[in-house]
């Protein structure tokens, strides 16, 4: 065990399920909401010059896809500095 | 100089540096051979993985197939990238700590159970050939059409290449030859994309000009946005609205779904990210990966789009009332002598035109928009040649991928975790490179000899992988309590029904292949979902009723769960 103790590795485990919880209903709701379940609605408004439930579906779900990966690494590598199970 | 000689001497000199790279990093080692070390940069990772994903199908298929299906292509985008923010948070950290080699390691460790490994090995071999048989044929094909041989030299001067480097070097050649590859195939690509935007929207940037107003034929802003038209052109000549598309929501759900899972549970995705040295690189290396995924995957749709306007205006003419066939431009007869385009004069005007249903008078596959776009907006000769490369590049790195992945499974998975524990380690990697040489024998035929029905094996690969491994492997993770009974009983069960469902529909009864008859109107591609719930379901429901996870397999889960302590990948 290299955490302190057994409430330590709790804490960790229960901070990171919170975080990837955040993230992944980000992700369904860029996709199979905005991208898919929404799209009639949103595509109700432009955003440059595009419909915008189209928009998310070929453009804006793969952008936020990218920025939810790197904000979940940086997240997680100051998780493991705070709780001392980095390498 | 000509279009061929630039193609031999631009194709020519890729290969050569691919060949070059394999020599230089060549594996002494199963270690190097299976995850290339454990010692690759996360940057460089991600572009080989990047390289490793994007195939022939999507290098030369994609923007065709979004092109003539306008919004409901965007279940390809959105499904093969999403799948990427998966397995960064649910997978990737995890097994690079767990530290061995194979998705069917994890499977058969997790889950201590022999019977477990056997059916994780089964999918992987199995997903792994489903797709090398389309990649050797997309080689083929690439090589025919430029170099004006048959597809089946193609296919052998294809399998020579990959069995080259494959079969020499290991992870560890493959990893530093996909990057040469990824520069090579994502420059052919950008490069037709960012001419047309600049021709058609005047902005350098094709995903913006994707957005913009058209320029009218003096170069000035004609006020009519690229999508507006689009749709007015679709509308008019009886298709579907480009932005709104043709299928229905829940089947579009389905399938972006499955599709996503299953790029998760793709063992040849999954066994990259062994290859870095740290946890916290497994986690930024799918960033990366999926930034170098993104530049194409955001383009295609841009070049999707001006395609369609461009091939529509240039069969209809500006006024919509056709083209005379005499005077047609060359790249329509080019491609008429290939077969890929057909015309036939129904009216007896002369005119071609191109309209969904009785007056329309072309036939044009899906495959010719990418290859043909540098014709269309007759661009230099020496893109055309670029174009061959970057599609051999993309066919090249994805077939050495798999090639790699159905080596390691049958000279590690199967041999020395189950028939024969004690060979030394320089048997084991002579073994490995063995059973590479068989794959490449076995792909090349599939290559030469195509199923006719490659494109539904794909959706089952991909129905597979989501409703087999994908729960199997975030369970193991996430729960502690999931027993093996549970996760086998689950694997099988989705297995089968996707299977069965997909089978049915495609080869047992084609004919009832239509919504009114699915389940709740879910198609075969998008059913792998429906089978990922019902592995879950019955995993659970399974575990309850059978004995707990022994001791020392619920540390290990633990001890998986953060990154100190990882080491390198091993075989212990």
């Amino acid at each position: 065990m290299s955490f302190e103790n057994v409430d330590k590795a709790d804490g960790y485990w229960k901070e990171n399920i919170r975080l990837v919880i955040i993230l992944l209903s980000i992700w369904a709701a860029v996709s199979f909401g905005c991208g898919i379940l929404l799209v009639d609605v949103l595509n109700e408004f432009t955003f440059m010059g595009f419909k915008l439930g189209f928009w998310f579906a070929q453009q804006g779900a793969i952008y936020v896809f990218v920025a939810l990966i790197f904000v979940y690494a940086a997240k997680t590598h100051k998780l493991d500095q705070k709780y001392g199970v980095d390498e | 100089m000509d279009v061929q000689t630039l193609t031999y001497l631009i194709v020519g000199a890729t290969f050569a540096l691919y060949i070059g790279i394999a020599i230089w990093s060549r594996a002494g080692s199963t270690q190097e051979f299976y995850v290339a070390g454990g010692g690759v940069h996360p940057v460089v990772n991600g572009m080989a993985t990047a390289a490793d994903w994007m195939s022939a199908a999507s290098f030369i298929s994609l923007a065709g197939i979004v092109s003539f299906v306008g919004y409901d292509g965007s279940v390809y985008l959105m499904g093969w990238t999403g799948g990427y923010v998966l397995l960064a948070l649910l997978m990737a950290p995890y097994l690079r700590k767990f530290g061995k080699f194979t998705v069917p390691d994890f499977i058969g460790d997790r889950y201590y159970s022999q019977t477990a490994r056997t059916v994780a090995v089964i999918c992987a071999i199995f997903v792994s050939f489903t797709y090398i048989a389309g990649q050797m044929r997309g080689t083929g094909v690439v090589f025919s059409r430029f170099l004006e041989v048959d597809v089946d030299t193609g296919v052998y001067i294809g399998m020579c290449v990959v069995f080259f480097y494959a079969v020499l070097g290991g992870m560890k050649g493959i990893t530093y030859t996909q990057v040469a590859q990824y520069c090579v195939l994502i420059f052919a690509f950008m490069v037709p994309a960012i001419f047309l935007s600049i021709l058609m929207t005047g902005h350098v940037i094709p995903q913006i000009g994707f957005g913009s107003e058209l320029l009218d034929a003096a170069g000035n802003s004609s006020g009519v946005f690229l999508l507006d038209k689009l749709d007015g052109l679709s509308t008019q000549l009886g298709f579907a609205e480009y932005t709104i598309g043709s299928k229905s929501t829940i089947d579009v759900f389905f399938i972006c779904g499955a599709l996503m899972f299953g790029t998760a549970g793709l063992p040849h995705v999954i066994v990259r990210f062994f290859t870095v040295p740290r946890v916290k690189d497994a986690r930024s290396s799918a960033g990366w990966a999926l930034v170098f995924i993104a530049i194409m995957y955001t383009t295609i749709p841009a070049l999707a789009a001006f395609s369609r306007v461009n091939m529509i205006e240039t069969i209809n003419g500006p006024d919509g009332q056709g083209v005379p066939h005499a005077e047609a431009p060359s790249w329509i007869n080019s491609w008429e002598k290939t077969g890929l385009i057909k015309w036939d004069d129904k009216n007896g005007d002369g005119k071609m035109s191109y309209a969904n249903g009785e007056t329309n008078e072309m036939k044009i596959d899906r495959d010719i928009i990418v290859l043909a776009t540098p014709e269309i907006a007759n661009l230099p000769a020496w893109v055309i040649a670029l174009i061959a490369a970057g599609g051999l590049a993309a066919a090249l790195s994805t077939s050495a991928g798999l090639l790699l992945v159905i080596s390691t499974s049958v000279s590690h998975d199967l041999l020395k975790k189950n028939l024969m524990p004690h060979i030394s380690d320089k048997k084991e990697l002579m073994y490995a490179r063995t059973a590479a040489a068989v794959g490449v024998v076995i792909a090349g035929y599939f290559g030469i000899n195509p199923p006719g029905f490659v494109a539904a094996v794909v959706a089952i690969a991909f129905g597979l992988a989501a409703s087999s491994l994908f729960p199997a492997i975030t369970m193991g993770i996430f729960s502690k309590k999931m027993n093996k009974e549970g996760a086998i009983a689950g694997m099988v069960a989705g297995l089968a029904f996707t299977t069965i469902y997909i089978i049915y529909f495609k080869f047992v009864n084609p004919g009832a292949n239509i919504a009114d008859n699915w389940l709740f109107g879910i198609s075969p591609e998008g059913i792998g979902l429906l089978g990922m719930v019902i592995n879950f379901s019955v995993a659970i429901l399974v575990c309850r009723m059978t004995a707990e996870v022994p001791k020392d397999v619920q540390e290990m889960v633990e001890a998986i769960r953060f990154p100190k302590g990882s080491g390198e990948a091993s075989n212990h």
